[in-house]
């Protein structure tokens, strides 16, 4: 029971990785991006690679996955930089799937839809597995606190103060003297960074990484875990990942008291709660549980 | 077996057999100004509600055809009213994210009346035809002819019925058309009402040829929003075109590419377009 609770708060933390990430793209900046699945994976398969064919060690590899994911982040945010946000959407899922095309077809490299398993894990060998489990929460816990602070720097800091005019007037920031393009190419790109950095840990914790993992369902936990807690809020996406976590494990408890459900049908109806449960916080709660509270310039009282 | 010849039938095949659902996504993006992701649930929800027809009730094609329309379309409308307008005052993006969720949910609740299980339709086998070395089997023949029989009456209803009209009025100038006394609410519901009727008939005609499951129309998404983009998000005419384009390009593709990549094509021709011409062939606005 331990061993669950503990594996549960570490993909807690994993998610809430990928909270704070889309928190800078979407939150921050305001450029969507659905196809967030396609850089968890891609952090995650890159990390696999480095540290299962190459056995590299595991730092090296999790860096290595930040980077790849950082990179396409930088490079997709260049290409569809000029686009309306409703093409963004679209470019950014069609992403998503691409990378899951190349996962299940690039055998020599992912070994294809039977995944790459036997991930190594910190210190997996010298503990037990309750012990491991202890180990690896307690480093997505740092992780996720290390990743928190960076976004709260970011957010306070000039850069975060101009994402945010980006984001509301992207015309009057521009009137303003801020570099737009490149701001938005790097919140794109840092944000990237994180949902690379998610992936990577998933992969390590997890051992074992297919492409079925990164279906678009990811990313509408992920809008749900932002919504909720509150759309450009630090603290609500973290908050928002742990609510996530909550509602589909929460959920297994009652499936006993319905026996004549089969195991497909359960897991269906988890996934119409938490859409439709999404769709209800997006009307009738659309600044989320914490809404928003921008940082007041240096200088003023209340 | 000649290549080029065959691959070419296929791909004009294929796309005016997406361009059904092209039609259905681009006309809702023209009238409600954001991209409805729910085509993915909706092509499903035709898909399947075809199968219960033709194999439950053992219907023929053209009845299932027009049962899986009716469904969607209603799917559509009664969804739409309760999960997305509520959320389009709050922008393209916001809708836009809703219609995932919506996708979400249908899909799963199609998946929990039917189950992960492929399935296919109780058709009559048929002997392919062979001419001058082309294959065509006439399942794929009939299901062409069906295509381009509900294109022409989408074109004649646009361009003659005082609804289609409204429609259009719509799409190019809302407050316009709101002055001259349309009805947006309305013109929105009928929008939705067609849109996803053709997207659930769509989601038939290509479930068709193979067998479906509650991926189905998720699998012909990025297609079928390749048309879109490539024709020109909002244009009618330009979705047939676009959905030709990427239905012969998909097929063409097998030449340089293996064929598990086809669906890619999708999305290196909405990259491609989007760098060098956004609007797409037939699109009139410039984004």
């Amino acid at each position: 029971m331990l061993s669950y609770f503990l594996a549960n708060l570490t993909f807690a933390g994993i998610y809430a990785l990928l909270a704070l990430g889309l928190n800078v793209i979407w939150g921050m900046a305001g450029m969507i991006n659905l196809g967030l699945a396609g850089f968890f994976a891609l952090g995650a398969y890159a990390s696999s690679i480095a540290t299962v064919y190459l056995e590299f060690p595991i730092v090296l590899g999790v860096s290595l996955g930040v980077m790849v994911a950082a990179t396409a982040g930088g490079v997709l945010s260049q290409l569809s930089l000029n686009l309306r946000g409703d093409y963004l959407a679209i470019v950014t899922l069609g992403f998503g799937e691409l990378i899951r095309l190349i996962a299940t077809n690039e055998t020599w490299l992912t070994n294809g839809s039977d995944g790459i398993s036997g991930v190594p894990g910190p210190f997996r060998s010298s503990l037990t597995p309750l012990a491991f489990n202890a180990v690896a929460c307690a480093l997505v816990i740092s992780t996720v606190l290390v990743a928190w602070f960076i976004s709260e720097r970011i957010r306070k800091a000039p850069f975060g103060r101009a994402l945010r005019a980006i984001r509301d007037d992207e015309m009057a920031a521009a009137v303003a003297g801020k570099p737009v393009r490149l701001y938005k190419i790097q919140a794109f790109a840092i944000g990237s960074a994180l949902l690379g950095l998610a992936g990577a840990a998933y992969a390590h914790f997890n051992s074992y990484v297919a492409p079925d993992i990164f279906r678009p369902l990811l990313t509408i936990y992920i809008f749900f875990a932002l919504t909720a807690g509150g759309t450009g809020n630090t603290l609500g996406a973290v908050f928002g990942a742990v609510l996530v976590i909550a509602l589909l494990e929460g959920t297994r408890f009652i499936e006993p008291f319905f026996e004549s459900l089969s195991g497909v049908q359960a897991a269906s109806i988890r996934e119409i709660v938490i859409g439709a449960t999404l769709i209800f916080v997006m009307r009738f709660r659309p600044k989320g549980i914490f809404a928003e509270r921008p940082p007041r310039p240096l200088g003023t009282s209340d | 077996m000649e290549l080029l010849p065959q691959l070419l039938i296929n791909g004009v095949i294929f796309g005016s057999l997406l361009a059904i659902p092209a039609i259905g996504f681009t006309a809702i993006f023209a009238v409600l100004r954001f991209p409805n992701f729910s085509v993915a649930s909706h092509a499903t929800i035709g898909a399947f509600a075809g199968y219960a027809a033709n194999v439950w009730l053992g219907l023929p094609t053209v009845p299932a055809l027009l049962f899986a329309f009716t469904t969607a379309a209603a799917v559509g409308c009664i969804s739409d009213e309760i999960a997305l307008k509520p959320l389009r005052p709050y922008g393209a993006l916001t809708a836009a994210i809703a219609s995932i969720a919506l996708t979400i949910v249908l899909e799963n609740m199609v998946r929990l009346g039917f189950g992960n299980d492929l399935r296919g339709y109780n058709l009559p086998l048929m002997r392919d035809w062979r001419m001058y070395g082309v294959r065509v089997g006439p399942q794929q023949l009939q299901n062409l002819i069906l295509a381009l029989m509900i294109m022409t009456i989408v074109f004649l209803a646009l361009k003659f019925t005082r609804t289609g009209k409204a429609m259009r009025a719509v799409a190019d100038n809302p407050e316009l058309a709101e002055l001259k006394g349309i009805d947006p609410t309305f013109v929105g519901r009928l929008t939705v009402f067609f849109g996803m009727g053709l997207v659930g008939a769509g989601g038939m005609l290509l479930g068709l040829g193979t067998s479906i499951d509650p991926l189905t129309g998720f699998r012909f998404i990025l297609p079928i929003f390749a048309a879109a983009v490539v024709g020109g998000l909002g244009s009618i005419p330009g979705s047939v075109i676009g959905a030709m384009v990427i239905g012969i390009g998909e097929e063409l593709s097998i030449l340089v590419l293996s064929a598990t990549y086809k669906s890619a094509v999708g999305f290196f021709a909405i990259v491609i377009v989007l760098i060098f011409r956004p609007r797409g062939i037939l699109g009139e606005r410039k984004f």
